[in-house]
């Protein structure tokens, strides 16, 4: 055999590559098997860092299969409700390039209101509500429970009255919050250059925290 | 001498503090209107109790805390209310907010005060109480209502008390002229402390070593207490509740921490007058010391100020001038913020209101690029790097601002004051903590909105499964009482359906078969029915039992016993009933599947009918003898012809216009039968169906079958037999002259008949 | 033999370092450094690989190639062998942790032809290296390509958020901070 071999480098060359072919794809079959996968963990992170308005806007009906759809591939800009934050968090998880959203605005966070004398009660916005944020029976007066509203409007639409509208949330003593100060080096382009430094500007006025 | 710890960082901006010194306290008076905000502490906001036009007096609460961190709010002055509206108050936002106004009457009209003489005597929680209810809340800056503050647990040990006379910032003179003047209130307010707390060790008042005379006075005042009163080097921000408690005692207040987890409580002067006087003499919190100070005023000075003293009331008394000041601050120059507006009040955490000259406190220069120069980190106090965060601030990178401790920041601002590129850089750790406060607060809420989604999903399910159940239930009660109804017709008619080419008799046969199959069937499942109710209203039963008896246990009623034997009945009655439920699952499990067949064969009934039915019996009947004789004529047309022309498709031809002539008598006879059965039954529109045509054929062929003798049954059907075998015969000669494929598939049914002619003659033997 | 060892580990990671001072292995290098945590999963999945891989090569040349006079097939051998071992550590990770697998993407096929891999497993035949040497060289590759990859993930990080002048924005100045990175291993040269 070894002398076969030997004397014919050929036959031995092709002997040993078919041999370790065959011993590597044999141990790449049981792997398959002993490490097969099944299910798919990132639907669930996705999931989790979407905002979970169940509007729909992004073309699927709710947040989970949206959250599918992204584990299979599909572009993570759709969610204006989420807007850039939830677009960055993504772009994140999957290391992806962060897309600018793919609707005109980012939608403002507000709530679902009934003009209650127009409404007539036919419990169209409650069927819709994903949440059952909007209490109210038939032929009787409905109303928007606000804390559980999560502004997805999707009731605004059944209203065969329209009798239904979206207001933003209010900024609140409670919900204000301060701005990120513009960036020094946007400052600098725009109002100053080097030698400038100490003559003040009238616009500066509301920067007035640091010192 | 006891050490004196340092703490890392901090800035030593100028003190400015002689100003505000010159005099001692004055009272700033009863302004004409007061403006109370509801919301003036950390914490939910204080509901008003009071109405528009109400005439309150000093002291009197006007607006009820709402929740455990929260305060209610008092009446400063007598008065009237005139208004509970939207105002501006004191925030950096500029924002309005709810708030009470009370147009003062001059005549400072107290209500009737609940004063204590020996606070010693009360209990812990009535102390706590009482403080709660005279609306204290921490007044060196944040408004943290000092009841939560005090009300520690009480497995948690304090060994020390530490009262915070530090007033680190700037310009503010406030505590210093309170230590100088009312040191006697600050060591009696200090001793009721020390009593609602019990600290273990010591009691310790931290003051900066700029307030001498302050040190003075608490310290002749502290003389014959265990008090102690430590001081140590100026520099900002000793001030600091945690850098206080490290200057102090060494200890670090852990990360994320209280105070009370290392074991001490910390408290402002100002809030220990107040709890002084609100324990002592009942007074709730309706009066602070604020500095008024500034170059722009011409008469600076401290004020002891009713809360809710409009701004520039307050500031007309320290001379304040306006054309000089170009903003005014509420706080220090560190900490505090711009006020947008004069007219928002005076409130609990209102230390000083700083007029400045534009000379003094020019506003900053823009903001340049950062330079790296690590000025901040070596100012930082709590030692983190404030440039780092910077830039992560910048880049919106929230995770890692939280991993760099961003929420350990006090934003004391000494790193703004220390950045030579003058960047704002207290701000973007203000902006970026809200913002990381809002995302949390949104992952709170679309997890609620979340679990709400999924009940609601969860709810449609169930609903539309019980409709489905309950449509389910409607078809079984249908099926059961057609079957119970005894109707031959519709049972022949699941038969009909069912592609068998059975003698009627069999069919029909087959069909009660089924029926009479299905009817222990039913029964059982009433019986299932029956038992499972009986199960259901056995526990119940057992449950208002159980319920019962655990009340007159609780009770140790009389009747206990007799209740006891109920409960025990009950029990085995439930179980008895689950038994015979069990069981009799186990039976009719077997005898489920019997059913089936007899679902299956209505299901393709149904649906052979469905397709059908756009066709009465009656019309087609109709089209095909129109067709046959349209046939027949063409035939006997092509048999005269072939017979004119003597062409030997002509005896063929003959033939097959005879088989048509017989085919047309059949149809004939058909609709002749069908249209007489249509008049009487015209009404049900069943009986347009092929299926009740078929159940009509089959009994007519039955009731012809049942006067036959069987002799002539075997007779009939050999004799219907050799008629097809004969007609197959032909057939497949034609088939072989012609050379047509079909000749295979004629051959094969040939031989099939034969064998059953075969059999059907061996048949007719034995029986003739 | 200790002292043999821990010098020829050291050389591996810091003096002869494979990505900044021979020069393989630079497109992970490149690559994989935008974010902290995908250059340490890409590290350890790197590290697993070539240390497994020199072995593995090692075990091949020596035992199937050398017996058999083949010793010219060591590099189509080789790559077989790597491939392999890729394939089963994608295998393992995919199953262990699916973020890492979704993270590492494209670049975790990609060890398959990271040049440092086969480097190594050809320099281990070049060196004449024995068996626990060669697995300690393809352990030593492997430290020294996760060390300059975190430090300069970590570097990265921060360049991120930096004021950049505009035109090295991007890649380049990802490059000039791996040419100083490279400046400064050099300084480890007088080492061993």
């Amino acid at each position: 055999m070894i002398e076969l071999l030997s004397q014919h480098p050929f036959i031995a060359a092709l002997g040993s590559l078919a041999l370790l072919g065959l011993a590597f794809g044999s141990l790449l079959g049981f792997a398959a098997v002993k490490f097969k996968t099944e299910g798919d963990p990132i639907a669930d992170q996705v999931e989790a860092l979407l905002p979970q308005t169940q509007c729909g806007q992004c073309g699927y009906p709710g947040c989970r299969p949206y959250a599918e759809a992204i584990a299979q591939g599909d572009a993570i800009n759709k969610c204006p409700p989420g807007g850039e934050t939830t677009i960055n968090a993504l772009a994140d998880l999957l290391d992806v390039e962060a897309l600018p959203l793919d609707a005109e605005e980012e939608s403002v966070p507000s709530v679902a209101y009934i003009r209650e004398d127009e409404c007539i009660g036919c419990t169209k916005c409650i069927q819709a509500c994903p949440v059952d944020a909007i209490v109210g029976a038939a032929k009787h007066m409905h109303t928007v429970v606000a804390s559980e509203c999560t502004g997805c409007d999707l009731c605004v639409e059944p209203c065969p009255v329209d009798c239904i509208d979206m207001i933003p949330l209010p900024t609140t003593v409670q919900n204000w919050s301060w701005e990120l100060p513009p960036s020094a080096e946007e400052a600098i382009t725009e109002d100053l250059i080097a030698t400038d430094r100490g003559n003040s500007g009238e616009d500066s006025k509301d920067r007035d925290q640091a010192a | 001498m006891r050490k004196i710890w340092d703490i890392h960082g901090g800035v030593h901006p100028p003190e400015n503090k002689t100003q505000s010194l010159q005099r001692g306290i004055e009272n700033a008076g009863i302004p004409p209107v007061l403006v109370h905000p509801l919301s003036q502490h950390i914490g939910a906001p204080a509901a008003p109790i009071v109405e528009v036009g109400q005439s309150v007096l000093k002291g009197q609460m006007i607006a009820e805390a709402k929740g455990f961190v929260s305060v209610p709010v008092h009446a400063a002055s007598s008065g009237t209310v005139s208004a509970i509206e939207h105002r501006e108050i004191p925030h950096p936002s500029g924002l309005l907010a709810p708030c009470i106004v009370i147009d003062t009457d001059g005549k400072d009209e107290w209500i009737e005060l609940d004063p204590v003489d020996d606070y010693t005597a009360l209990e812990k929680a009535d102390l706590l109480h009482r403080i709660r209810d005279c609306g204290i809340a921490g007044m060196g800056g944040a408004g943290f209502p000092s009841a939560v503050k005090l009300s520690t647990r009480d497995d948690a040990v304090i060994d020390t008390l530490i009262i915070n006379g530090t007033e680190c910032e700037p310009y503010i003179t406030a505590d210093d002229m309170l230590m100088r003047e009312r040191a006697d209130q600050i060591i009696a307010g200090i001793k009721i402390l020390q009593h609602l707390i019990q600290p273990t060790e010591q009691t310790l008042i931290g003051v900066e070593d700029n307030k001498p005379e302050g040190i003075a006075a608490l310290r002749q005042a502290a003389e014959d207490s265990n008090i102690e009163i430590v001081v140590f080097p100026t520099k900002y921000p000793s001030g600091g509740e945690k850098q206080l408690i490290q200057i102090l005692t060494g200890r670090e207040v852990p990360s994320g921490g209280l105070p009370a987890d290392v074991g001490i409580v910390c408290q402002n002067i100002g809030t220990t007058v107040a709890i002084h006087r609100a324990v002592q003499f009942g007074e709730p919190l309706i009066s602070r010391i604020t500095t008024v100070t500034g170059e722009a005023c011409s008469a600076p000075g401290n004020f002891e100020v009713l809360l809710g003293t409009p701004v520039d009331y307050l500031l007309k008394l320290g001379g304040f001038n306006q054309q000089q000041c170009l903003r005014l601050v509420m706080g220090g120059p560190m900490m505090g913020f711009t006020l947008k507006d004069t007219s928002v009040p005076v409130v609990k955490t209102t230390n000083c209101l700083l007029a400045p000259t534009t000379e003094e406190l020019p506003p900053p220069p823009p903001a340049q690029a950062c330079i790296r120069c690590g000025l901040c980190a070596e100012a930082c106090p709590v030692s983190l790097l404030p440039q780092q965060m910077y830039w992560f601030a910048r880049g919106k990178e929230y995770e890692k601002l939280e991993d760099h401790n961003l929420f350990d920041c006090i934003e004391c601002g000494a790193c703004s004051y220390a950045c030579p590129s003058n960047i704002p850089l207290v701000q973007y750790y203000r902006a970026s903590k809200a913002e990381i406060r809002k995302q949390q607060q949104e992952k709170v809420k679309s997890e609620h909105a979340k679990a709400r989604f999924e009940a609601r999903q969860l709810r449609i399910e169930r609903e539309e499964a019980e409709k489905e159940a309950r449509r389910k239930a409607r078809q079984e009660a249908a099926k059961k009482k057609a079957a119970a109804g005894k109707d031959p017709i519709k049972a022949a008619q699941e038969k009909a359906a069912a592609p068998a080419v059975d003698p009627a008799q069999a069919a029909i046969e087959k069909a009660m078969a089924k029926r009479s199959g299905e009817a222990p069937q039913e029964s059982s499942e009433e019986t299932l029915a029956r038992l499972q109710k009986a199960v259901e209203t056995a526990e119940k039963r057992l449950e208002s039992a159980s319920a019962k008896l655990k009340e007159a246990e609780a009770a140790d009623a009389p009747n206990l016993g007799a209740l006891q034997t109920a409960h025990e009945r009950m029990t085995e009655k439930l179980a008895k009933a689950k038994e015979e439920l069990q069981q009799h699952q186990q039976v009719s499990s077997g005898a489920s599947d019997t059913n089936d067949p007899a679902a299956a064969a209505i299901a393709r009934a149904q649906a052979a009918r469905a397709s059908k039915e756009d066709k009465s019996p009656l019309e087609k009947a109709q089209e095909q003898v129109a067709s046959l004789e349209k046939r027949l004529t063409k035939s006997e047309q092509k048999l005269a012809e072939a017979k004119e022309s003597g062409s030997d498709t002509a005896e063929v031809l003959e033939q097959s216009t005879a088989k048509l002539r017989e085919k047309l008598d059949a149809a004939r006879a058909e609709l002749a039968q069908i249209s007489e059965s249509e008049a009487p039954v015209a009404a049900a529109a069943s009986t347009n169906d092929p299926a009740q045509l078929a159940i009509e054929k089959a009994m007519a062929a039955r009731e012809a079958a049942a006067k036959l003798s069987p002799e002539d049954k075997a007779r009939k059907a050999l004799e219907s037999l050799e008629a097809r075998v004969e007609k197959t015969r032909a057939k497949l000669a034609e088939a072989e002259e012609s050379g047509a494929d079909t000749v295979e598939v004629l051959r094969d049914t040939l031989a099939k008949l034969e064998d059953k002619l075969a059999e059907a003659r061996k048949d007719a033997g034995v029986e003739g | 033999m200790l002292a043999d060892y821990s010098v020829l580990l050291i050389s591996a990671i810091l003096v002869n370092n494979f990505v900044l001072v021979q020069f393989l292995g630079l497109c992970p290098f490149m690559g994989v450094s935008n974010k902290l945590e995908t250059a340490i999963g890409m590290s350890s999945a790197t590290t697993f690989v070539l240390t497994l891989a020199s072995i593995c090569s090692w075990l091949t040349y020596e035992w199937l190639l050398v017996p058999l006079g083949l010793e010219y097939l060591r590099t189509i051998s080789f790559i077989l062998v790597i491939a392999v071992v890729v394939q089963f550590t994608e295998m393992v990770v995919r199953k262990t942790s699916p973020l890492l697998y979704k993270v590492l993407g494209v670049f975790l096929p990609l060890i398959t032809t990271n040049c440092a891999v086969l480097g190594v497993a050809l320099l281990n035949i070049n060196k004449e290296h024995s068996f626990v040497e060669s697995a300690l060289y393809g352990f030593g590759a492997a430290a020294g390509f996760s060390l300059v990859l975190v430090l300069f993930a970590a570097m990265r990080e921060r360049l991120a958020v930096a004021d950049v002048p505009q035109p090295f924005q991007g890649p380049a100045i990802g490059m000039v901070t791996a040419g100083l990175m490279s400046l400064a291993f050099m300084g480890f040269a007088g080492l061993v």
